[in-house]
């Protein structure tokens, strides 16, 4: 598993560069993630982040966008709007997340 | 004297009824299948449906003719599983009772969900042929379409055959370009997924199938609603595709008495492990095929792949030991590209979909190939389904995927 360097500090990664260790996750890594992509973080952004951590530790997996609106309360609309073009990819990795896999 | 009640005699209801009858004795277990009617669609014709390839009498079946006459079956539609008294309730009225409740009902395309989809342009100009009544309706339709947008739009994954919108593409280019009006027609493929399929390799070859056959992708589009006035589809993101025929896979999701029961996730599928298929929930439960949350296919391979490692397990649970079969998320799917060829994939969990020969080294058929003997595959496959898979017979293929024959990079 390949790692790299977040904010001066060395975290386990996939070959897209998402994160693969749960517990390596914190607030200031999330942020660095989130300016990576272009996204400034707000009290919003963190809601969801925080969402998508918690159920995963409950699920296990990745929450789809349909999950993190019904079962979370978000609007969908928002989201978009938050994470533009590619939420659901977008969330996961500031979130330090596996990527959601779209089921086949 | 116990007993198991199937719900749902479709594809993995009927070859789990069939192959469990043959594994235990009947003096000891009562095996029940409860279905609505007696129609068993034969849901991979529905593809060919629409264009005139195969007629609606030849997709259906009855579900009773292909159950071993030692089961009996129950019409009935399911109002609610009481999985804590072992019992489920019918809306008439009845009620069965369960030592192993075994939950096959699938998933349906809801319309519904989507707002617009219903209103004015339903089974006008916008159309699905996941159902017997939608494939013969869109039949219809292409008989007399003078031309124009065609739009093929998957509201959101995951759905049955995720190879079938494909599909329906691949045949459209061809359909059009036989009656000699291709020209006229402008084929657009939606989807919310980043390409045309999600696996690498395969998203690539189907890419550059739907390329030279000058089909446009619309990637990353996760539709909002229809605007049936307008007739545009409307993304989260605002972005809009007119359409004068729109072919929508709407969102699949399982049997509303499932969500009733509390016994499903957000798509009113039913969680599992992956690996075993009992629910996550309720030791007494199993849930197989599509009804099921396994991040595989919903496909009838995976359902004959997953029943048969399914039933070893069973055995076990029901003896009171552990389940140490282990389901690998097998899948098999031809992809018809029109022209009398077509497509192969063969992957699971962890391998995806890789190029090579099937079954085993010497084929006859090619994966992630276009080929003549690939179609005739496809097509004999119909009589496989009614005379080997569903009387529960054994297939000679492999059941958990094998390397054999396949390409690694």
């Amino acid at each position: 598993m390949p790692t790299t360097t977040i904010s001066g500090r060395e975290v386990s990664v996939d070959d897209e560069g998402f994160m693969t260790e749960y517990d390596q996750w914190d607030e200031t890594l999330a942020a660095a993630l989130a300016a990576a992509i272009e996204i400034e973080m707000t009290d919003e952004h963190w809601r969801v982040i925080h969402f998508l951590r918690d159920d995963f530790k409950v699920q296990g997996e990745t929450p789809t966008i349909r999950r993190i609106t019904n079962t979370g309360g978000f609007d969908t609309k928002q989201m978009f709007v938050l994470f533009p073009k590619k939420p659901a990819k977008k969330m996961a990795y500031i979130a330090g997340l596996p990527k959601p896999h779209g089921c086949v | 004297m116990r007993n198991i009640l199937i719900l749902g005699g479709g594809t993995a209801g009927t070859m789990t009824a069939n192959k469990l009858r043959k594994a235990l004795p009947s003096s000891q277990w009562s095996i029940t299948v409860v279905d609505a009617d007696d129609a068993h669609h034969y849901q991979p014709g529905f593809i060919f449906t629409p264009f005139g390839t195969y007629q609606p009498d030849e997709v259906t079946r009855s579900r009773r003719k292909f159950l071993n006459k030692n089961i009996p079956l129950v019409y009935g539609t399911i109002d609610k599983v009481h999985p804590d008294s072992q019992r489920i309730l019918l809306l008439d009225g009845r009620e069965l009772s369960y030592d192993m409740l075994i939950i096959a009902t699938g998933v349906i395309p809801r319309p519904d969900q989507t707002p617009g989809m219903l209103e004015g342009e339903w089974r006008k100009s916008i159309h699905e042929f996941y159902t017997y009544e939608g494939s013969i309706a869109l039949a219809e339709k292409l008989k007399s379409w003078p031309g124009g947008k065609l739009v093929i739009n998957i509201v959101d994954m995951p759905i049955k055959c995720p190879v079938a919108p494909l599909e329906f593409a691949f045949l459209s280019d061809a359909f059009f370009a036989n009656k000699g009006m291709r020209d006229k027609v402008n084929i657009t493929y939606v989807t919310p997924l980043p390409g045309a399929f999600t696996k690498p390799l395969a998203a690539q070859a189907f890419g550059d199938t739907l390329e030279e056959k000058g089909i446009t992708v619309e990637p990353d589009f996760m539709l909002e609603r229809v605007d049936p006035e307008a007739k545009m589809l409307v993304s989260y993101d605002e972005r809009e595709i007119p359409f004068d025929l729109l072919v929508s896979i709407p969102l699949n999701m399982g049997a509303e008495y499932v969500a009733r029961s509390g016994l499903g996730n957000e798509l009113n599928l039913v969680p599992v492990d992956k690996f075993t298929q009992i629910s996550k929930a309720h030791d007494t439960i199993f849930a197989l095929g599509d009804a099921n949350d396994i991040p595989a296919s919903k496909a009838g391979s995976v359902a004959h792949f997953e029943v048969d490692i399914f039933i070893d397990n069973f055995l076990l649970h029901i003896a009171g030991k552990e389940m140490t079969h282990k389901f690998d998320g097998h899948a098999n799917c031809f992809i018809e590209t029109g022209h009398k060829k077509a497509m192969l994939i063969d992957f699971n969990y962890d391998v995806e979909p890789l190029t090579g020969k099937y079954p085993y080294r010497i084929g006859p058929l090619s994966l992630l190939k276009q080929t003549r003997m690939n179609h005739i595959g496809k097509l004999a496959f119909r009589w496989t389904y009614w005379n080997i898979l569903m009387p529960g017979h054994s297939m000679p293929v492999p059941v958990l995927m094998s390397m054999s024959g396949k390409v690694k990079e």
